[in-house]
């Protein structure tokens, strides 16, 4: 069996590793790196609990070999908190009730966090859209629509905050 | 559930990647994005000993207006086609079908290449560049050749692609003035195949009438169709709810659904024909506008 040799960066991270080319990345995350917050739901690209940021865009990591993540960044649900201070996103969600199992939540976040950063004020239906390869078999959407609206807010708070310090 | 092994090649340069197929020929699996290929390999419905990566060959991934054509590459996401500016303007109908197809995050990584070579009759992606008169650059070998997109597809997934040929280049003419067109997708679920859709196209003349019609369906056949004689009776003439619905049954005359998990063949027709009227009906109204 012939391995493959990569080098990606996980949550800021230079790794290193040889794997197999028909592993995964949810696996290899999950497995290999110990990031078990990125689930297996569906494993058959449908439901989204598996999604990850490659480069900066959300995709699904089920449907995703680890090898065609070489050279490039991979950012999962533990690499968006700054230490034990959690993303807007993640208070978000706390707050408005955006979750009931929580099994669909890294995605349903690490998508909204896609969404976010390419759109600073999605309107609902733009974010209905966006999670709609997300399946949240709970809570019926109402709430985690919310959390992503009250997420941009504070994101923008946050945002705006830091520019204030730094004009001072 | 994980693919059967297999051995991994990421040329960076088409030539690389053309001598790797010609040396494995059919043991190779070309693989771009992975969104079709990828659940294939992991419920093991196909298994290759060679897969072949070219998402990262250079110079594949543009939107560009040259001449006559847009000029899409091969491994442009349909994620890059929906939020293409250009595309949002000028080609309505391409960005209609690429934002229903799969989900988003599938979007990010499809690519309009994979979705038209990897010639499944369920993906959009084919009808609608048929229904455009566009062409295919397929790259091999001997150099470049150029095929007609309605001509690509031969039969459920299979392709006028040769051993150690890629598909490097979608070309869409550039329609001037008064044409419009629109992608209608009936499916059951969020990010689903469709039952059925159609990808239609029209061009109009000074006196409103239909100079040019170009009409593609998906899931209705064995291979994406083209509705040649609901094209030809649609030209010279004005659109009406009557014309609209005649051409509608011939539209679904030319379909050859079967009946499986998306509904009987019966079922399929009836909804051909009714996503048929409406998406002649849009068209027209968007030509008209222009």
């Amino acid at each position: 069996m012939s391995m493959s040799k990569i080098k990606l960066t996980i949550n800021g991270k230079e790794i290193d590793a040889e794997v197999e080319p028909r592993k995964l990345l949810v696996h290899f995350l999950r497995e290999d790196m110990g990031l078990t917050g990125t689930h297996v739901g569906c494993d058959t690209s449908n439901c989204g609990a598996c999604t990850v940021l490659l480069n900066g865009k959300a995709v699904k990591s089920c449907t995703m070999l680890v090898v065609q993540a070489d050279g490039r960044e991979v950012t999962t649900i533990e690499g968006i908190s700054s230490g034990d201070e959690m993303h807007p996103l993640q208070r978000a969600f706390i707050q408005k009730h955006g979750l009931q199992c929580g099994y669909c939540t890294s995605g349903m976040i690490l998508t909204s966090f896609w969404l976010l950063s390419k759109n600073k004020n999605p309107t609902e239906e733009e974010i209905r859209k966006a999670i709609s390869g997300n399946l949240c078999r709970c809570t019926g959407y109402q709430s985690i629509v919310e959390s992503v609206k009250y997420g941009a807010q504070l994101l923008k708070e946050e945002q705006k905050g830091e520019q204030e310090i730094r004009v001072r | 559930m994980h693919p059967s092994s297999f051995e991994y090649f990421a040329p960076k340069r088409m030539e690389e990647a053309i001598d790797l197929l010609t040396k494995f020929g059919e043991e190779a699996k070309i693989m771009a994005g992975g969104q079709s290929l990828i659940p294939l390999l992991k419920l093991r419905m196909a298994s290759f000993p060679y897969v072949i990566d070219i998402s990262r060959i250079q110079g594949l991934d543009y939107i560009e207006e040259k001449g006559k054509f847009l000029e899409i590459g091969a491994l442009t996401t349909l994620s890059e086609i929906e939020d293409s500016e250009l595309i949002k303007e000028r080609y309505r109908i391409l960005r209609e079908a690429a934002a229903q197809i799969a989900d988003p995050l599938v979007r990010n990584r499809g690519t309009i290449g994979g979705n038209i070579s990897h010639g499944d009759p369920s993906n959009d992606m084919p009808a609608v560049i048929m229904a455009l008169d566009g062409k295919l650059e397929i790259t091999g070998k001997q150099g470049k050749r150029v095929v007609e997109a309605s001509s690509f597809i031969t039969d459920s997934f299979t392709t006028l692609l040769q051993e150690g040929e890629i598909l490097s280049k979608i070309m869409v003419p550039v329609f001037d003035g008064s044409s419009g067109g629109c992608y209608i997708k009936q499916k059951k679920n969020a990010g689903d195949f469709s039952v059925a859709a159609i990808a239609v196209h029209l061009s109009i003349d000074k006196e409103e009438k239909v100079r040019r019609a170009g009409i593609g369906l998906t899931s209705v056949g064995p291979r994406p169709l083209r509705a040649e004689k609901g094209e030809r009776f649609l030209e010279g003439k004005r659109i009406n709810d009557s014309v609209a619905s005649e051409a509608a049954n011939i539209i679904v005359s030319e379909s050859d659904p079967t009946s499986d998990f998306y509904g009987s063949a019966d079922y399929k027709k009836k909804v051909l024909n009714k996503i048929a009227v409406e998406a002649i009906n849009t068209s027209y109204e968007r030509a008209m506008v222009r």
